[in-house]
């Protein structure tokens, strides 16, 4: 064949077999794999970067702007934007940016806190049922499938209606007066939006525990005899962690959307203070001469959703361990 | 004797998002009439990104890159979309690896099996059917009338691969491509599929490419045997020529793997140490090197042509150049010469 | 199937049990009754108003009446409108609800269903990007920003469709509250088909049906759309439950005297029998829908038939 090769070409090598095994490409850990997935996701990024800007302006914004929600300036009723107010006001004279930045507080809090209850009755419920398993499981899920069938904003609706007074005098009457600050109507959204949507997240969580409890490294934990909440919280929980991130992320603009709704049929927040819900239900009776009191609530509303929603399936994308290369 | 299939100097490559993984890298098979030819190889080789390419069914991002693929004397990649159509399932088809996933689960087996004949051979509904139930009695499905109407998942594995096979055979193609029949089925279910295709075969005078990782069951079926290695052929030659002459060290590690049924013998089986190459950079020299216990300083250096043994005979490797020191073979073992 | 059919009636029954139930105590956990005011009723006035409507009866004898009153379908009087009872109010409003419903979901399906499979099978072209853009636009915006915004250009500032849609008589008062109540779920079905196309076309069984030599829209529009759509079906009923609570906003803002609006008021008002009246009819419906697209489910996917069998 090849006739100027080099006869001492012909040598064998030896002791030569290993190199086969080497691992070609480096490896990285779960969540460097799973933050570099995701920087790349440009729209996750966008969605990131929008919700850090959102939460830092709620929170700093009301700390320097020269109005408060509440003030009402005489003589400067129902103007359009302007340089001092950008998003102009309404027609009390109340600056309307500073009203939609308050409202940006409570919507987020409301996000937020609602998100957290959810989590916390989804991930107790789903972890006990997923592995106590047998006939509790199968009660549990029983129940679960029951209120998955029933349009839940009704009964968000109908908690609210009868849980606003047993709230309203706990909070004049009991130890939690303390918190009356924040308004009985707040917490009562946080707790009815807390309550009602759990589901989802207890579905996941016992899914995702079903899966992991009979995966070996738990077997073992139990072989040498570690406790029940003990495998739940040490091993089965750090394991579930992707899908749970991803289930709050999306949770909390669906409860921010929640909220905007029943407000915008009568029974969200209250005045003085206003949710993002509240201003654009407010503005909707004059939208024909004062469009913009609308149009800024609303597009809050719809950028905070979107943010939160690109950033959520940026996160699904980059957490989910099925979609690893 | 009539060559069916001649497939000349094929690239196909995958363009992922990290590169360019080119899974077949110059392949050659001629097919004759009547005969079956086995494609032999690990998974990732490249046998069945080559019987895809020669239906034309590559999915993206994979392509075919050059080469020529001559069924019948015509060039099957100049060929438009609306021709291929009419060869796949009619002149070439096709039995896939797992018959639990490749029928359709919302449609009846008898629909699906009727499919090419309506369409092939512009058969009505009364006659499809009629040769649906001949069909099935073929491939040894009892109660075919009532079997038609049933859903896929009402079949156990080896029913419906037997059903997959039936669909092939449906049109009476001169060339069947089998990738893998075997593999996703029960060892007994094995020997039934193989002894069905064995009796087809002889009835239907047809070519068959039986594409498989098993050394054991081309021994049963096929009268040559080509090997596959990272994308290319490293031997090819008569089953007996493979099976008692193999040339190239891959093959010994083939062979060495093929478990025998002898309770005696204190036999191991040996598996071939490490993984197949990266195919995102194949190497510049024989691909099996670093697996290879033989390998030269050529081998990195110098991927090696194929050296003719005898006239159906070709291995690709550097211990049969004449400056090569001399390695022979046995079952039991290598001996340096 | 048979006894697929059985085994979902009980659980339905289970479930309507459930939340009839859940809501009558609910609603009878409410401090101080349904006649508490800022300003109090006259002592007489309350009893009155309590003796008539038996709530100085024990709770578990008004349970039990209210079972007697729901078996025979009928909901009871309503508190604040007097003289109007809950079903005649149900009566009046719900088969505007149920038209403006009916059109959404086909206009919901009817859009949703093809647009997933351009997007699917225009895979990173420009089809692809501007319908996933305006879906994921679709998804996150909410009904009541989306009705403005179209009662505000097309209604106010162009004048193209009416602002207020009153009873949907005539077919233009129909166009903006349709698009409005169907964008979530258009865009969600859209996304939902195009997810599930993908799926599909990586399947073995289509590669089988290529193998077999059919032409690609047989392969596309037999092969893989059957199997893509399954999805979409499981959704009915999320989707349904989602058009019709999204109809109370709609019907406010559009105006239209529908069901939306009769339970939005009640809400308001607190006009407790209405609301619980209300939301075990919309709990009922749901519960049936579900029910029949089960039923739909196990015809179109021959393999659940066995499933349902085995568990019941």
């Amino acid at each position: 064949m090849q006739v100027q090769i080099d006869p001492s070409l012909f040598e064998p090598i030896r002791g030569r077999t290993d190199v086969a095994d080497e691992i070609v490409r480096p490896s990285i850990t779960y969540w460097q794999d799973a933050w570099r997935r995701f920087k790349k996701n440009k729209p996750a990024m966008i969605g990131l970067v929008t919700v850090i800007i959102i939460i830092l302006s709620a929170i700093f914004v009301p700390m320097f702007w020269p109005y408060d929600y509440a003030t009402q300036i005489r003589g400067h009723e129902n103007q359009g934007p302007s340089w001092e107010h950008p998003f102009g006001t309404d027609s009390l004279g109340r600056d309307l940016f500073i009203r939609v930045m308050y409202g940006a507080r409570i919507s987020l809090s409301i996000g937020l806190v609602a998100s957290l209850i959810n989590l916390t009755i989804g991930v107790l419920y789903g972890g006990i049922s997923g592995y106590v398993g047998g006939r509790v499981d199968n009660i549990m899920m029983r129940i679960v499938d029951i209120l998955y069938s029933v349009p839940l904003l009704l009964y968000v609706i109908l908690l609210q209606v009868v849980l606003e007074k047993p709230i309203e005098q706990a909070f004049e009457t009991s130890f939690l007066r303390v918190f009356k600050g924040i308004g009985s109507d707040l917490i009562l959204i946080y707790i009815v939006l807390g309550l009602v949507y759990w589901v989802n997240m207890a579905r996941i969580v016992r899914g995702q525990v079903l899966s992991l409890k009979n995966q070996e490294f738990v077997l073992a934990a139990k072989a040498q005899g570690a406790s029940a909440w003990r495998i739940i919280w040490k091993h089965l929980i750090p394991n579930a962690i992707g899908p749970i991130i991803v289930t709050v992320t999306l949770a909390i603009p669906s409860a921010i959307f929640t909220e905007a709704f029943l407000s915008f049929i009568g029974i969200g927040v209250s005045a003085p203070m206003a949710s993002w819900g509240t201003l654009a239900s407010d503005a909707y009776r004059g939208i024909r001469s004062y469009p913009y009191l609308l149009f800024f609530p609303a597009a809050c509303i719809c950028i905070t959703m979107i943010a939160f929603n690109l950033l959520g399936d940026g996160l699904r994308d980059a957490l989910d361990p099925h979609m690893r290369k | 004797m009539e060559k069916v299939l001649e497939v000349k100097n094929l690239h196909t490559s995958f363009f992922t998002h990290v590169g360019e993984v080119k899974a077949v890298r110059g392949v050659n098979i001629d097919i004759y009439q009547g005969e079956a030819v086995g494609i032999v190889g690990e998974s990732g080789c490249g046998k069945s990104v080559t019987s895809l390419s020669i239906m034309r069914l590559v999915p993206p991002p994979g392509k075919i890159i050059c080469g020529e693929i001559y069924f019948k004397g015509e060039d099957l990649l100049k060929k438009s979309e609306k021709e291929m159509q009419k060869i796949r399932g009619n002149k070439i088809s096709m039995v896939f690896q797992d018959p639990m996933t490749s029928l359709n689960p919302v449609y009846t087996v008898g629909d699906q099996l009727m499919e090419p004949l309506r369409i092939h051979k512009k058969m009505d509904a009364k006659s499809a059917r009629r040769q649906a139930i001949e069909l099935l009695k073929a491939v040894g499905i009892p109660d075919p009338e009532r079997r038609l109407n049933q859903y896929p998942h009402e079949f156990s594995g080896g029913m419906r691969q037997r059903v997959m096979i039936a669909m092939a055979l449906s049109c009476q193609p001169e060339l069947v491509i089998a990738d893998e029949p075997t593999t996703a089925l029960d060892v007994t279910i094995q020997a039934q599929i193989l002894e069905l295709l064995k009796q087809l075969k002889a009835e239907f005078n047809m070519s068959i490419m039986l594409i498989t990782h098993d050394l054991g069951i081309v021994a049963d079926l096929c009268s040559r045997v080509i090997v596959m290695y990272a994308g290319i052929i490293v031997e090819e030659g008569t089953t007996r020529e493979i099976f008692y002459n193999p040339k190239h060290p891959y093959t010994w590690g083939l062979l060495k793997s093929i478990p025998r049924i002898n309770i005696l013998s204190k036999e191991r089986l040996i598996p071939i140490d490490g993984q197949p190459p990266d195919l995102l950079k194949p190497p510049q020299g024989c691909p099996f090197m670093p697996r290879c216990r033989y390998a030269m300083r050529i081998c990195k250096e110098q991927c090696p042509g194929l050296y003719s043994v005898s006239e159906s005979h070709k291995a690709a490797c550097w211990l049969l150049d004449p400056r090569a020191p001399a390695v022979t073979w046995d079952r039991e073992g290598v001996n340096f010469g | 199937m048979g006894r697929y059919i059985i085994h979902r009636l009980v659980s339905m029954a289970l479930t309507l049990f459930f939340i009839i139930t859940i809501t009558f105590f609910l609603m009878h956990a409410i401090p101080g009754g349904p006649f508490t005011r800022e300003k109090p009723l006259p002592e007489a006035i309350i009893k009155a108003l309590n003796e008539k409507y038996h709530l100085d009866d024990p709770v578990w004898k008004q349970y039990l009446d209210y079972w007697k009153d729901i078996l025979r379908g009928d909901l009871g009087p309503s508190f604040q409108l007097t003289n109007r009872t809950v079903n005649e109010l149900i009566g009046l409003g719900f088969p505007i609800t149920a038209r403006l419903g009916i059109v959404a979901i086909v206009f919901t399906i009817l859009v949703g269903v093809p647009l997933g499979i351009l997007s699917a099978l225009r895979q990173g072209k420009w089809q692809d990007y501007t319908t996933m853009f305006i879906a994921t636009l679709g998804v996150t915006i909410p009904s009541f920003v989306l009705a403005t915004v179209l009662i505000y250009f097309f209604g106010v500032v162009l004048k193209i469709f009416p602002t207020t849609s009153g009873r949907l008589t005539r077919p233009i008062e129909y166009v903006l509250p349709v698009i409005a109540l169907s964008g979530y779920s258009l865009s969600f079905i859209a996304r939902l088909v195009r997810s599930s196309m993908l799926d599909v076309i990586k399947q073995d069984y289509i590669r089988t049906a290529r193998a077999k030599g059919l032409s690609e829209f047989k392969v596309i529009y037999k092969h893989a759309l059957k199997n893509a759509i399954i999805p979409v079906i499981t959704y009915l009923g999320p989707l349904a439950a989602g058009l019709l609570t999204g109809s109370f906003v709609i019907e406010k803002l559009f105006s239209i005297p529908g069901m939306g609006g009769y339970f939005v008021n009640s809400v308001g008002n607190r006009d407790y029998t209405m609301i619980m009246g209300s939301t075990i009819f919309y709990s009922v419906i749901l519960v049936v829908m579900n029910f029949i697209v089960d039923i739909i489910y196990v015809m179109v996917d021959p393999r659940i038939k066995l499933m349902g069998t085995k568990e019941g």
